[in-house]
């Protein structure tokens, strides 16, 4: 009863935006899927949802056929687009209506489930949707995709443009959500929200690169990464990627990330190296890879 | 390199009827600076730096950039600086090289300097085969990229840049902090605005404003000493939370 896709395949005129995707998402899991924009996380949300029909390939939501049995999918699921598509012009409480009457139900039978959420805009409950501050929109808009209690829930990019504290208050609403036995698909362009989830598939330009635990793709990563800081970053990020035994050299925050072609690695040649580049305050350390590592191995 | 002051604030404030949006914020950013400007949706960001770009004009207290005050130099505040934002940088439906001409006159340089910048930039970026390609026809990596050096045409002292690797795929997003690097080794100072922490790691130093006031102001480094975690986030998260 959670999602499961075979080898679809979706392209625009001559852009290939989905290519060969499969993927299984268990009843009651938290699935997310990890790529920048332009990867095809819309297009597969999207084909799912039942607004948009495959090329090729089969896929079932719920344990509905998204061709054949659209109608069931779109009773059974809810969808936060991207784009915040709610009526700018009904108030908060007007639109929770609109969408519960919508699928035959009412606010009163499912505020339950909504509960936690929407406490914190029901005092702007009398304003209109289109006048709200980006982290109230984004909790209306979850109130609105639960309100007929489905059975598996889409999020597209809900955190895109949403501040850090807003981010993890979103993420611990999703947890709760989990544990009322919604499944869960939600995409996201930032790879530290991946390690949030039970299972992560990393996509990128219409292709799935890998798909596993956060955990265990981490585990992945082929080679002993290092953190390296020196006095002067630019001349750093040169000196190395013009080293002859550097396998792979990317800024990352503060440090620099680097694998070396050697195993094990030569420290005191390299360090040797760095200093006679000119640079001072040269520290070499292992350091544990972070899935936004794996992802550019992967992607290389 | 380091030593001279390119944006100096000293109590800044703008006021919104009785609404403090900023509320007498002082720092300074050095030339050659990474300067993180940091906040929550709705602390005051946006705000201070339409100040800081001469578009807006302050309630109370002193500030220049690049040696102009914001008062009554904006116009040269404008000449002086690039910006570039995730959401709005280059046109669509004008190619490559028309931008680059389009933002070059915009910026008052000279036919001749606008082809020896444009072929200079195109050769960086190895850009050579969509020269005359629409902007929309581009990844959007190449399109960062692109918006990042055509707001440096004009040689600005400080570049502003509003989130601006949002979203692109991670070994773009180096690609294009391996060039916000190079641009700050040729002595230009980056002011980057973002809610975005993993971009705050990349920062010299980042200053954090809640509620209008810079409540933080350090290298990420001491930042993450100092409230004893290993992420600008965790950072974030509890000086935002209280």
């Amino acid at each position: 009863m959670g999602i499961l896709v075979k080898n679809i395949s979706k392209s625009y005129g001559k852009v290939t935006a989905l290519s060969n995707i499969s993927l299984d998402v268990k009843p009651g899991e938290l699935y997310g899927l990890i790529g920048p924009d332009g990867a095809g996380k819309t297009t597969l949300f999207r084909i799912l949802t039942t607004l948009l029909i495959a090329d090729k390939g089969q896929a079932t939501v719920a344990g509905f056929d998204v061709f054949h049995d659209y109608k069931s999918i779109r009773n059974s699921v809810g969808y936060m687009p991207g784009r915040f598509s709610l009526y700018q012009d009904l108030t908060v409480e007007e639109n929770l209506n609109f969408f519960a009457t919508i699928f035959g139900t009412t606010i009163a039978e499912n505020y339950d489930l909504i509960k936690d959420i929407y406490v914190q805009i029901e005092p702007f409950k009398n304003r209109r949707a289109g006048k709200l501050s980006g982290g109230m929109k984004q909790k209306l808009a979850l109130s609105c995709a639960l309100i007929h209690k489905p059975k598996v829930l889409f999020l597209d990019e809900p955190t895109t443009g949403v501040d850090p504290v807003s981010r993890k208050e979103f993420w611990e609403m999703l947890k709760r959500l989990q544990q009322k036995g919604i499944t869960i698909l939600v995409s996201t362009p930032y790879m530290d929200e991946a390690a949030l989830c039970d299972r992560i598939a990393l996509i990128q330009g219409g292709k799935i690169l890998e798909i596993d635990t956060p955990k265990a793709i981490v585990g992945h990563f082929p080679k002993p990464l290092y953190n390296i800081s020196a006095s002067n970053m630019y001349s750093l990020i040169n000196s190395l990627t013009h080293y002859e035994h550097t396998y792979s050299v990317f800024p990352f925050g503060e440090f620099v990330h680097y694998t070396d072609k050697r195993d094990p690695i030569d420290k005191a040649s390299l360090k040797t190296y760095l200093e006679q580049q000119g640079l001072t305050n040269i520290d070499i350390v292992v350091t544990q890879p972070t899935i936004e590592d794996t992802f550019m191995e992967l992607a290389k | 390199m380091k030593t001279q002051n390119v944006i100096e604030v000293e109590n800044l404030s703008k006021l919104f009827g009785d609404f403090t949006a900023v509320n007498q914020i002082s720092f300074h950013v050095k030339a050659g600076e990474i300067f993180g400007f940091l906040g929550a949706n709705g602390a005051g960001k946006t705000t201070a730096m339409k100040m800081l770009i001469g578009i807006s004009s302050p309630s109370s207290g002193k500030a220049t950039v690049a040696g102009f005050d914001v008062y009554k130099q904006t116009e040269s505040i404008k000449k002086n600086i690039g910006y570039m934002s995730q959401k709005f940088a280059l046109y669509d439906d004008l190619t490559v090289k028309e931008n680059i001409t389009f933002f070059g006159g915009i910026y008052g340089l000279s036919k001749k300097q606008i082809d020896q910048k444009r072929c200079e930039l195109v050769e960086e970026l190895g850009l050579q085969e969509v020269t005359n390609s629409l902007v929309t026809s581009l990844p959007l990596g190449w399109k960062q990229k692109l918006a990042f050096s055509v707001s440096l045409l004009h040689e600005p002292k400080i570049v502003f840049l509003d989130e601006p690797t949002g979203g692109v795929d991670p070994i773009t997003r180096r690609q294009f902090w391996e060039l916000i690097y190079k641009a700050a080794h040729n002595g230009t100072t980056i002011f980057v605005t973002t809610h975005y922490m993993d971009e705050a790691e990349y920062c010299d130093r980042v200053s954090i404003m809640v509620n209008g006031k810079i409540e933080a102001l350090d290298t990420p480094k001491k930042l993450k000493e100092q409230y004893k975690t290993d992420t600008m986030n965790d950072v974030f998260l509890k000086l935002a939370r209280g």
